[in-house]
């Protein structure tokens, strides 16, 4: 291991350009990161409110946007979909707050690699940019869904969005997967190689540990998501038939033959999956660091932490399968696939149980971010539950392609990844601007939400068990679907409060940005190294000396010592606990 | 709005470390022996740009593991045929052609060894850099042939070969949406052809450098890690011909 003092190889920038558009520094790249989510998530929101507002009044007029079709509805679930998950959920919690505080919190005065640092966030911005164009070109964006299922996706003539919209997201995928390998890359080595003197990896606070094992799940895992994309580019644009076979669109028999639709998924899903972890584990990981510091308790079980997270990361390459029940796979495979899933559920219950135990006879304060840590728990249980339904291939088959698993991977992969983003928001806050949140707007929107996602998406696993499917633009058609459209209706208004309730969260963050109240150094009485430094960091983090760690990330409550936490760079001796 | 990251002075942290004790190291490398006068520590940056790329390769091998599997499983793969409504197989076998890809492979075999001789000749011309440095102290005229050049030229020649192998697929009826074998092919090839034409680029990069008299060790470091890369691009070529001709 190496010490890293000499590592910060560039000098404080001059200049607005290379402060804060080009820069090199770590934490102005995470902000960018942030931000971009910040703005992405805005429009993945905007997108699934023109769905609800769509579902329960078909017929609708909006202003701007006039009526919505059956083909914009599925435009619109395909880039909410694709844009959540690879611009809110991938780049907010790995490569926003991870960008900003693993480098801190190992004590490091920067990342591995600043220029690839710089680079793949601007790769991630041009993504962005990229798959937006897709709604603006002729025909429109894509319909065939975040999943992209060929041949649907991998032919151009089979709706207006799969024309120039389609190419345009395949390419913001691959340009994605490109900047997330970047990303990845620099992570790892940061990790591995400018941990501060007396940073063990037994010492690293749980988030450092979360945003590794998911650099890694990304590293292997982008990587096949780029040849799937790039397969099924050629399979547009060049005539080759890897995902398509013989097939007739609108009467016309298309020139490809032979090719495996099962290819796309396979390729896709072991990706997919792993992309499942990808969104969650940074939130694990901030959920462990949250309950910890506000319980004044160390965190129960550390080391069965690391391990669940590193068995969740390894348990999520061999179970891609468990997404294609339906798609005609040997008995054999499907019951691999199942018992492989449900062994997740091993590592998942040591965590919740080690959270709970961290709460148990806590001295707990209740502050904002600690009440999104445990509102991450609450949703992570929730959502997990109907994990070990959808992995049976028996209980799969009827509920497949249905609400219950829009309504599980929402909570699990959606909110509750958001909820850490969250906790997370409010936590590292005032140290990366100065200035706390507002306590009271933040539990107000702390108690919409909560209550607001949960009224959304809970509806949806009964409506799932009902048989209503997912994507079905019209309910009106249908006489069994008709009669569930009250509960569509109440998920609408229960979005609209929610979605306004987003609105709180938006005003305190730029309100405290400029007139909240100065923070303190430290003003959660935090262990880790990021609050040992100044507030806001200076560009080297710790002011050009480096630090030296004496302790594990959660000492909190330690008898004998002065104050109820000891810092990781307090010297004086612990006694075991 | 609070600046982002102001370059403060800072006072050290109220932890209780000002009594003696293990201080941290003040100002500049106290680390691993680096000089601490803001001289970057190569040592540390090459250990740093190995591991980086140690890293890299994960995905790039994943990469091709993706598209080397899906190639397995598509040769085994039944096809409708529309004609006499039944499965058949429609594997058609590239003719490949062997001597010409035996020649590259050749080149590419020579470009990894050039590349390894110019890795070593940098390494000790690194070595050797503080001694140079000494006023009055001359090491003699060290013979230095342009091994990266050679290297730079031998991978062109190995990507021109590639191109010349696909001219003769094209000759031979085998364009890239002729049959799925010949899909394959062409991927495989032009996945690892852009692979290794950003091994040239970096390599002749490192040559440019020289020119403008950059540190040694620094050029040493661009030079060492790609050489690296280079063996992993051979061996990679390798195994993708291997898989195109024996598993045809």
């Amino acid at each position: 291991m190496a010490t890293s003092a000499t590592v910060h190889a560039h000098a404080a920038p001059q200049g607005f350009i290379r402060k804060y558009v080009f820069s090199l520094d770590h934490k102005v790249i995470g902000i960018q990161y942030i931000s971009l989510a910040l703005v992405a998530v805005f429009v993945g929101m905007f997108l699934s409110l023109l769905m609800r507002i769509h579902l329960i009044w078909p017929t609708a007029v909006l202003p701007l946007i006039g009526e919505i079709k059956p083909e914009t509805y599925l435009s619109l679930l395909t880039m909410h979909g694709t844009i959540m998950v690879f611009f809110v959920l991938t780049t907010a919690p790995q490569s926003g707050f991870g960008n900003y505080f693993l480098p801190i919190q190992i004590g490091a005065p920067d990342m591995a690699f600043p220029v690839l640092n710089m680079l793949s966030f601007w790769t991630t911005f041009v993504a962005f940019v990229v798959m937006i164009a897709a709604f603006f070109v002729t025909g429109g964006a894509p319909l065939h869904g975040w999943t992209g299922y060929a041949p649907l996706s991998a032919l151009t003539n089979t709706g207006p969005g799969e024309q120039l919209g389609a190419d345009l997201w395949v390419i913001s995928i691959a340009i994605f997967c490109v900047a997330s390998l970047m990303g990845a890359l620099n992570f790892i080595t940061t990790t591995l190689d400018l941990r501060a003197k007396g940073m063990t990896m037994m010492r690293m606070p749980l988030t450092c540990w979360a945003w590794f094992i998911t650099a890694i799940l990304g590293l292997l895992a982008f990587g096949v998501l780029l040849s799937a994309g790039i397969l099924l580019l050629l399979d547009r644009n060049l005539g080759t038939s890897f995902y398509v076979p013989l097939v007739v669109v609108n009467g016309q028999v298309m020139g490809h033959k032979g090719g495996s639709p099962l290819l796309w998924q396979h390729l896709f899903w072991f990706f997919g999956h792993p992309e499942v972890y990808i969104a969650i584990l940074p939130s694990m990981g901030v959920a462990s660091q949250l309950l910890s510091t506000f319980s004044r308790k160390p965190i129960f079980g550390y080391r069965a932490m690391v391990y669940s997270i590193m068995a969740i990361g390894v348990l999520g390459f061999v179970v891609w399968g468990h997404h294609m029940f339906m798609s005609g796979m040997s008995p054999y495979s499907a019951f691999a696939f199942s018992i492989m899933t449900m062994a997740i559920g091993v590592p998942s219950a040591i965590k919740t149980f080690n959270w709970l135990g961290t709460l148990h006879k806590g001295r707990i304060r209740f502050y904002t971010p600690m009440l999104f840590a445990i509102g991450f728990v609450s949703l992570f249980v929730s959502g997990g539950l109907s994990g070990p339904f959808l992995a049976q291939p028996v209980l799969d088959i009827p509920l497949h392609d249905t609400y219950f698993v829009v309504g599980h991977f929402h909570l699990i992969m959606g909110v509750a990844s958001i909820f850490g983003i969250f906790g997370a928001t409010y936590y590292w806050f005032p140290k990366m601007f100065g200035r706390m949140m507002n306590e009271s707007l933040g539990k107000l929107h702390f108690w919409l939400t909560f209550i607001g996602t949960y009224a959304i998406f809970m509806p949806m696993h009964y409506l799932g068990m009902a048989g209503h499917p997912r994507r079905y633009s019209q309910l009106t058609e249908v006489a069994y679907l008709h009669n569930l459209i009250p509960v569509q209706t109440f998920m609408t208004y229960a979005a609209f409060v929610t979605i306004a309730a987003q609105l709180i969260f938006v005003i305190n963050l730029f309100w405290s940005m400029f007139k909240g109240p100065k923070a303190s150094d430290n003003p959660w009485e935090a262990t880790t190294l990021e609050w040992t430094t100044v507030t806001p960091p200076p560009h080297d983090n710790f002011g050009g000396h480096t630090p030296v760690v004496y302790h594990g990330p959660y000492e909190y409550s330690v008898p004998g010592a002065a104050r109820d936490y000891v810092m990781q760079t307090d010297p004086t001796p612990v006694t075991a606990h | 709005m609070a600046s982002l990251s102001p370059t403060v002075p800072i006072k050290l942290p109220e932890t209780g470390q000002g009594g003696g004790g293990d201080h941290p190291p003040a100002y500049g490398g106290g680390g691993d022996g680096g000089r601490g006068d803001g001289y970057p520590d190569y040592g540390q940056r090459l250990r740093r740009a190995r591991l980086g790329l140690a890293i890299a390769l994960a995905p790039i091998f994943m990469f091709f593991v993706s598209i080397t599997s899906a190639y397995i499983v598509r040769q085994g793969l039944p096809t409708f045929d529309d004609k006499t409504n039944s499965y058949v197989r429609d594997w058609i076998p590239v003719q490949l052609p062997l001597a010409l890809l035996l020649v590259n492979t050749g080149l590419l075999a020579a470009s990894s060894l050039t590349a390894e001789l110019a890795r070593r000749q940098i390494t000790r011309q690194a070595a050797l850099a503080p001694v140079a440095s000494i006023p009055g102290v001359s090491l003699g005229e060290e013979r230095r042939f342009p091994w990266v050049y050679v290297t730079v030229l031998l991978g062109s020649g190995f990507l021109a070969g590639q191109w010349l192998a696909w001219q003769e697929l094209a000759a031979r009826g085998f364009y890239i949406a002729t049959s799925a074998s010949s899909s394959f092919v062409y991927l495989l090839t032009a996945a690892h052809g852009v692979h290794l034409a950003g091994g040239v680029l970096v390599l002749a990069y490192a040559a440019v450098v020289s020119l403008l008299h950059k540190p040694v060790e620094a050029r040493r470091i661009v030079v060492d890690v790609t050489a690296w890369y280079w063996h992993f691009m051979f061996v990679l070529w390798v195994g993708i011909f291997a898989l195109l001709w024996f598993v045809r």
